[in-house]
């Protein structure tokens, strides 16, 4: 069994990005604060730290979950994947191609949970209808409201990633 | 460094038993513990500072307790299956109808891939999809404390607002759902101004129809009206006999509500909630006839 008294800082040991991080941490400190203090991977944000913005959605063990909804100690072991790991060096994942393309950020402060959202959705479903987009982004807020190029960022994703699935099967 | 903006719980015992019993001995001889099963709404409460537990027993990842199993006259739901599970289950979608209505409800696409519906019955928020949901469907509640194993029946679960049937040294494991008759199906409708916002109404049904399209049983349960999900009794016992169509339906939704007493708040007044009462009352019995096979 796994404990940890109030004031007491517990070793939490994950991997982010593919990359093994260990830090320290109190069991009432939040998932995303020690991302962003502790570990230094300020590219997940915080928009309300109440659960409702989704600027802080992480890809957690293949799920996509909001990380200020979660405690630092349950990420020990766990496999985690934020904004920051999405490109390949300078190569950007094709999600972020797509949002570069078609202005699928204003202000860009909601775009690290956006991207990671449309990834598990399009894990899901390769090809998804404009109503499906919808609701697989309704856990993040856009207060820019660019809502309609969001979803068109994502429908032009789910064709580059199709493309490239077909073209990585031929070659 | 914990900055003064940061919402931020209290400080607490953190606690991560790798077994059932292990969990129980914990709830049993630690100050003000509570579980924690994904966290989606306790956490919520407590960077908001609403709950403060001095212990927490952090239940998420105990195996063998998430699962959807089709026994001997009853679907049996491990407590810690996620809502998501729940929502794309084929065999939920078919036969229980309303409980994947209400979990494809529940706040959104991450809150329902941690969010479980052990956690949600136990929180037993009645503006919440689920609870509303299991008492339509007559669900019961296995509970696991030290003297062993109870089954609490769907109408004795729900106590008072955020207060479930359970002692401070039990955890539910499994959430029963009873099969239905044939020619019997479901519905939940929930009503809300923004999708996957807390109910200002929602009306869960389960309906089985005999010959002439009568109706044998109905069971209709309302959310976010009362301190706990509430039974429509008027309306079940008006509509068992009778034609189901148009006419009746309505005069069926148009019964008292006994024990509506909803609040008045920026989401809607009282008088609106109990007009919307017969809305989503009848709406929800037209979903589920239409869905009689």
């Amino acid at each position: 069994m796994q404990s940890l008294s109030q004031t007491n800082q517990g070793t939490v040991t994950c991997t982010i990005n593919g990359k093994k991080y260990s830090g320290m941490c109190e069991p009432r400190t939040l998932l995303v604060h020690f991302i962003r203090d502790d570990l230094n991977l300020t590219g997940t944000h915080i928009g309300c730290d109440t659960g409702h913005c989704g600027a802080c959605t992480i890809m957690f063990n293949g799920k996509s979950l909001k990380s200020c909804m979660l405690l630092a100690v349950q990420a020990q072991g766990a496999n985690i994947l934020t904004v920051e790991g999405l490109a390949k060096g300078d190569k950007l994942h094709p999600i972020q191609e797509a949002y570069w393309e078609n202005h699928g950020l204003q202000c860009g402060y909601c775009t690290p949970g956006m991207l990671i959202s449309s990834l598990f959705l399009l894990e899901r479903n390769p090809d998804p209808t404009e109503e499906e987009i919808r609701r697989g982004i309704e856990g993040n807020l856009c207060r820019c409201t660019g809502y309609v190029n969001i979803v068109k960022s994502i429908k032009a994703a789910a064709k580059k990633m199709q493309e490239e699935k077909a073209a990585g099967k031929k070659s | 460094m914990e900055s003064p903006l940061d919402l931020t719980p209290k400080k607490f015992d953190y606690y991560e038993p790798t077994s059932l019993n292990e969990a129980i001995q914990l709830l049993e001889t630690k100050e003000e513990a509570k579980v924690m099963a994904g966290g989606q709404s306790l956490l919520a409460l407590m960077k908001l500072r609403l709950a403060a537990p001095k212990s927490i027993v952090d239940i998420t990842k105990l195996e063998g307790l998430s699962y959807i199993k089709e026994e001997n006259g009853y679907l049996a739901i491990g407590a810690l299956t996620i809502h998501d599970m729940i929502e794309l289950s084929p065999v939920i979608k078919e036969k229980y109808t309303l409980l994947s209505d209400a979990a494809s409800k529940i706040g959104d696409q991450q809150i329902r891939n941690r969010g479980t519906i052990g956690g949600s019955a136990c929180h037993a928020d009645p503006a919440a999809d689920l609870p509303t949901a299991l008492v339509a469907a007559d669900a019961s509640f296995v509970a696991q404390g030290p003297k062993g194993q109870r089954i609490i029946p769907s109408g004795d679960f729900f106590v008072d607002i955020f207060t479930p049937a359970l002692e401070h040294d039990e955890v539910l494991t499994e959430i029963r759902l009873p099969n239905s008759p044939p020619h019997s199906a479901s519905g939940y409708i929930k009503h809300s101004r923004r999708e996957g916002d807390f109910a200002i109404t929602s009306c869960g049904v389960v309906l089985t129809t005999g010959r002439g399209n009568t109706c044998e049983d109905v069971r209709i349960a309302l959310g976010s009206v009362a301190s706990t999900p509430l039974r429509f009794m008027n309306a079940e016992n008006y509509l068992r006999g009778k034609a189901l169509d148009d006419k009746t339906i309505i005069e069926a939704s148009n019964q008292k509500p006994e024990g509506a007493n909803p609040p008045s708040d920026m989401h809607g007044s009282k008088e609106y909630r109990m007009e919307m009462i017969k809305v989503f009352t009848k709406r929800s019995l037209k979903l589920a006839l239409g869905r009689v096979k």
